[in-house]
């Protein structure tokens, strides 16, 4: 693993994971955190853990994005904080 | 200064920003005040706990528990086919050397936790639904406001 | 209520923080975790107990198996659990259901969409011939029942994003679905059974190669994981499909998103 990288994508990681916290729109913090789960796919592939980066990238970027955005869908999309 | 940083920071940088998203992730938790907010927490917490597990099984210089495939066709070269082949390839397919390759425990253990994860987010986000479809709302001071006044009522 | 969440987190993270000294180095080959006659085992051992070189694909369907057949069980148990409770008192006539905040009609009504529609028509194929790919590759490479079931399930909600929920349901109606989940955990269950049968523990595959003379226990191992794979990969399928036609539905299976 090159940590250079390493330490890049872990900075990016905590600032999706804030943003997705913070926004206010509840699709937006969805697709964020889909991001954030991507970025962390990322970091998993790179570590050697190769299988793991497979099931993130298709259960944690695609499948939880999907089901939070289909109970946004049939909620409400704002938020108080 | 190259050494250095690396000795002060990189080596335990993983755990670091593991235990920084474990914060995030219980923070949220705690004192979001709407529900599909603390859901993205607890997803931010459980990616959390396998980052530090993931990073527990770490070999520097090791490669992806998979191991070559000529390491599986070694019985057949064993047996006599041509022996003069690669005799140093099949040395090295016959002792398998546990630093070549990250630990694969660790691997497993969390494969299996992002698929349970995913399934129990979807009970999380079914009882949500039926939360809204109840109290038309999603933040949690206004659903206690809500049980309160239908306690005080009845 | 947010100071005493902020301090119980930065108390917890803190003493955390200070723990974290003591830890081994990250990328240390000769740490607790990675030195631990375990991990070592798995690593030494798989291709002569096996001859399976996917290490993962190997601890996770054969040495740790009754682990991943409770772990296919929980998701069988979960995908019922958000059948169950999204239907929960749904015998309120429709008309007294508070009406859906952010549903514009359009969205409902576009899905004959021709560029949506002709990408989804090649892509849903393509992802199929890929899930099998994977399910059946999963000694080779990296893959196996988990991933393969995820994306064979991703390219039904994708039709049914693309189309609709309704044709989408019309090809893998839920009387079908719950089946196949449940067949899933049967196959896998099966296997243990009928290593019981033949005289050995529960899910310890060597003994199955008396069912095929040709092959020895090695083989067998290989065989067998091949096997509850695919049973790990029908549960896993059709309860994501489950959870996605559920939740985007609200449980009435109609409509959606």
């Amino acid at each position: 693993m090159i940590w250079q990288f390493d330490i890049i994508i872990l900075i990016f990681l905590v600032i999706t994971a804030v943003i997705s916290l913070r926004v206010k729109d509840l699709l937006a913090a969805s697709m964020v955190f889909g991001t954030y789960s991507f970025l962390i796919c990322l970091l998993w592939a790179g570590m050697g853990a190769v299988d793991v980066a497979f099931t993130e990238a298709t259960v944690g970027a695609g499948i939880s994005a999907v089901i939070l955005i289909a109970t946004v869908y049939n909620t409400r999309r704002d938020s108080s904080d | 200064m190259g050494e250095t940083f690396k000795a002060n920071v990189i080596d335990h940088f993983n755990f670091w920003v593991a235990v920084v998203l474990m914060m995030i992730g219980l923070y949220a938790m705690i004192t979001k005040n709407n529900l599909i907010k603390k859901l993205i927490g607890m997803s931010i917490f459980q990616t959390a706990i396998i980052l530090f597990y993931v990073s527990a099984g770490v070999k520097d210089g090791a490669t992806i528990p998979i191991l070559e495939h000529h390491a599986a066709e070694t019985e057949q070269v064993e047996a006599g086919e041509h022996v003069e082949g690669h005799p140093v390839a099949n040395h090295e397919a016959h002792a398998i050397n546990p630093d070549d390759y990250s630990n694969p425990l660790p691997h497993v253990l969390m494969l299996t936790a992002i698929v349970v994860g995913v399934a129990t987010l979807g009970v999380a986000l079914a009882v949500t639904q039926v939360i809204y479809k109840n109290y038309g709302t999603l933040e949690e001071d206004e659903i206690l406001a809500k049980i309160k006044a239908a306690e005080n009522d009845g | 209520m947010k100071w005493v969440g902020l301090i119980a987190v930065l108390f917890t993270g803190g003493l955390l923080l200070s723990a974290m000294d003591d830890f081994p180095n990250w990328g240390d080959a000769h740490s607790p975790a990675n030195a631990s006659p375990v991990s070592q085992y798995f690593i030494e051992k798989t291709i002569e107990d096996s001859g399976v070189p996917n290490m993962v694909t190997a601890v996770l369907a054969d040495y740790r198996s009754y682990d991943t057949m409770f772990e296919t069980v929980v998701v069988l148990i979960a995908g019922i659990a958000i059948m169950a409770i999204l239907r929960v008192g749904n015998q309120i006539p429709r008309g007294a259901r508070p009406a859906p905040v952010s549903a514009p009609a359009s969205v409902n009504d576009d899905h004959q969409d021709i560029i949506i529609g002709t990408t989804c028509r090649l892509l849903i194929p393509v992802l199929q011939l890929f899930a099998f790919y994977v399910i059946a590759h999963g000694h080779h490479s990296p893959g196996g029942g988990f991933q393969g079931g995820v994306v064979l399930g991703t390219s039904f909600i994708l039709a049914a994003i693309a189309k609709g929920l309704d044709p989408a349901l019309e090809r893998l109606p839920e009387t079908r679905y719950v089946k196949i989940a449940f067949v899933g955990v049967v196959i896998y269950s099966a296997f243990g059974v009928a290593c019981l049968l033949l005289g050995e523990n529960f899910l310890d595959y060597g003994v199955l190669s008396v069912l095929l003379p040709t092959i020895d226990a090695a083989e067998a191992r290989s065989h067998s994981m091949l096997g509850v794979e695919v049973g790990v990969a029908f549960t896993v399928s059709a309860i994501m499909f489950a959870i996605y036609a559920n939740l985007a539905s609200k449980g009435e299976l109609e409509g959606g998103l």
